[in-house]
């Protein structure tokens, strides 16, 4: 066997060698940058730059979407959620074209602890023209915007008072 | 995830892994990688050796891929959570060291040697046994956690499997250490399955006592002294690793123990003061025994200085040993880029060198670059375990986990640092790399048992009761 041949094998082997060690760190790379923090209440809201930080090139779909968000945007349109009354008062969520849900149950973006209020009670999502829908979802005992029980999505003036059992959220500005 | 909480919810977080994928079908695309790698190796040394491709490379090739196919199946099957990693890298490094055992079953000088048996085809065979086990561990032990109910069977079984080879008739005494015994033509070295046993123990009994050992102490001088009575168990494992010391002659199976001991009791109680305590323990331990122990004194002489030893036993002195001497020569031969494979003198070091040398044979025919990729491999193995204690939900897990990479890491280190010089060589094998059926068997063990915890750990939770959700909501009666 040529001298050649032996020193191309023996420097081939030593590299194919590196090669599987640094897959195999690439591998594990997950391990150190794959948690994620979950802000409690406003969890899609947390998820979202999240994401975008995760993904260093966002798909260009996104991006579209997100400009076509920021264009549609109306003068005087709601930022943010706010929870005036009830257990919950404080408690704010940005809007960002994500639709909220409101009720008992773990998944809801607001999970509402109150007797009065249905699992999945309400959701609130904005329409093609960015203005905000409230809708009751079959909840035992409604939602009131204003003071009038809904019985189909209808849109969210700003600072109207949405009530679900003790809860009362309106949106902001 | 979501609350259900009366304080305001905007303050408190969970902080949790991404979507757990299974990652099998990365660990295929490594094992294939990992079975290409020693068919390459085995290739390069027969070219070196013999001028032409070896004959069995067909066979060698489809053998091994056919182990790292069948525990992929099974590890899809059985543990299909389970950590990508470690099969992998187990089976490269039980392939490259089939090659370099290979490669040193065709030296001549070994071959004129009286003990000379083909060590390949052996090695193979106890790594098919090796797999076998990993198998029968994946597929009959479907928790972890049913090891706990033997914490103290375990305990037994280990004392027995360490004083096994001190039985008269089944002991055997191979230059100067007894840590194997003979059964029916076969030699077992019970210690390689002791370590597996005594992190069973040690995990189910620090689990329960790791509170007394960790708060009921005293504070002296910056360290927690533990209570007389928490002593005790400490004390008793370092009699015990002593005794081995004693009686079998090896110094590296009895710092396996103690050391995996410590280390566990560290990881338990978060007390710094215990390894403290573990290290000024086996300094003593080891200097008392060094101090009367002949076998143990010659180890530390030709450690001190191997190059007198080399010389007193080319002179033909009974009782010293020129393969610490010869192991530095084969590292320093081989440089940073090696030999090439095939292409060393590892060879000369004679008896041992497809075992507990086998080390010596990479660092020449591969030089400084192939070894530190092997000693990386062997890292990323132990990291993998201790990421599988982190992700493990349950203490014992995290305990086990620990120890068995703890060992795992020693014995590494120990064995690496005896060839290399760093430590007196004492008489254990390199995981995986080195010829000899109880250690490769019993790693593979190990291995199954690491991924039965890592599968486990990275299963997705299960999801919470649904009671909040369930309870009816209140209506209101105007």
């Amino acid at each position: 066997m040529s001298e050649l041949t032996l020193t191309v094998m023996r420097l081939g082997f030593l590299a194919v060698l590196w090669l599987f060690v640094i897959v195999a760190v690439q591998v594990i790379r997950s391990d150190l940058f794959g948690t994620r923090v979950t802000q409690r209440g406003s969890r899609r809201e947390a998820q979202r730059p999240q994401q975008a930080a995760r993904q260093s090139a966002p798909p260009p779909q996104r991006q579209q979407a997100a400009a076509g968000g920021g264009g549609r945007q109306r003068r005087g349109a709601p930022t943010k959620l706010v929870v005036s009354e009830g257990i919950l008062t404080g408690t704010t969520v940005a809007l960002q074209g994500q639709t909220i849900t409101l009720g008992r149950a773990h998944d809801s973006t607001i999970v509402l602890d109150d007797d009065y209020a249905s699992s999945r009670h309400a959701r609130i999502y904005p329409d093609r023209d960015g203005q905000w829908i409230v809708e009751d979802l079959g909840s035992t005992n409604g939602t009131y915007l204003d003071r009038n029980r809904l019985t189909t999505p209808t849109p969210v003036p700003l600072g109207a008072p949405i009530r679900i059992g003790k809860t009362v959220i309106e949106l902001r500005k | 995830m979501s609350s259900t909480s009366n304080t305001p919810t905007h303050h408190t977080s969970t902080i949790g892994s991404i979507g757990t994928p299974s990652r099998r079908n990365t660990e295929l695309a490594l094992l294939v990688f990992a079975v290409v790698i020693p068919v390459f190796a085995y290739a390069n040394a027969g070219l070196a050796i013999n001028g032409s491709v070896p004959p069995g490379l067909l066979s060698y090739g489809l053998g091994l891929g056919l182990l790292a196919g069948i525990g992929h199946l099974v590890v899809r099957k059985f543990a299909p959570y389970a950590d990508p990693l470690m099969l992998p890298l187990a089976t490269l490094l039980n392939g490259i060291g089939l090659v370099a055992i290979w490669r040193l079953d065709q030296s001549k000088r070994l071959q004129a040697s009286s003990t000379f048996v083909e060590a390949a085809p052996r090695q193979l065979l106890y790594s098919a046994l090796g797999v076998a086990l990993f198998v029968v561990v994946l597929v009959f032990l479907k928790d972890h956690r049913v090891l706990q109910r033997y914490t103290y069977i375990s305990m037994v079984g280990a004392l027995i499997l360490l004083l096994l080879p001190l039985v008269p008739g089944l002991g055997m005494n191979v230059f100067g250490a007894r840590i194997w015994i003979s059964i029916a033509g076969f030699t077992i070295q019970p210690g390689e399955f002791a370590k597996i046993v005594l992190a069973i123990f040690f995990a189910g009994y620090l689990m329960v006592k790791r509170d007394a050992l960790a708060l009921a102490s005293r504070r002296f001088m910056g360290l927690y002294l533990p209570r007389g009575r928490d002593l005790g168990p400490i004390i008793a494992v370092w009699v015990v690793s002593i005794l081995i010391l004693v009686f079998e002659t090896d110094l590296g199976t009895s710092l396996l123990f103690f050391g995996m001991f410590v280390i566990m009791l560290y990881v338990a109680t978060e007390r710094t003061s215990w390894i403290v305590f573990g290290l000024l323990m086996s300094a003593a331990g080891a200097v008392g025994v060094a101090s009367f122990e002949s076998h143990v004194q010659q180890r530390v002489q030709a450690w001190l200085d191997p190059m007198r030893e080399y010389e007193l036993s080319q002179e033909g002195v009974i009782g010293h040993t020129e393969q610490s001497m010869q192991a530095l020569w084969a590292f320093g031969s081989g440089g940073t880029l090696g030999t090439g494979l095939g292409q060393g003198d590892s060879d000369l070091i004679g008896f041992a060198a497809n075992s507990d040398f086998i080390l010596a044979t990479f660092g020449e025919e591969l030089g400084l670059a192939g070894v530190m990729a092997i000693l990386l491999m062997y890292g990323l193995i132990v990291e993998r375990g201790v990421r599988t204690a982190l992700a493990a939900r349950d203490p014992f897990g995290k305990l086990l986990a620990i120890g068995l990479s703890g060992a795992f890491a020693l014995q590494v280190f120990v064995v690496a640092g005896g060839v290399m010089g760093l430590i007196p060589l004492t008489g254990m094998t390199m995981p995986f790399l080195a010829y000899g059926g109880s250690s490769v068997i019993a790693n593979w063990a190990l291995i199954g048992i690491l991924l039965r915890i890592s599968d486990t750990a990275r299963r997705p939770a299960p999801a919470p009761a649904p009671n909040p959700d369930a309870e009816m909501t209140q209506v209101v009666r105007p």
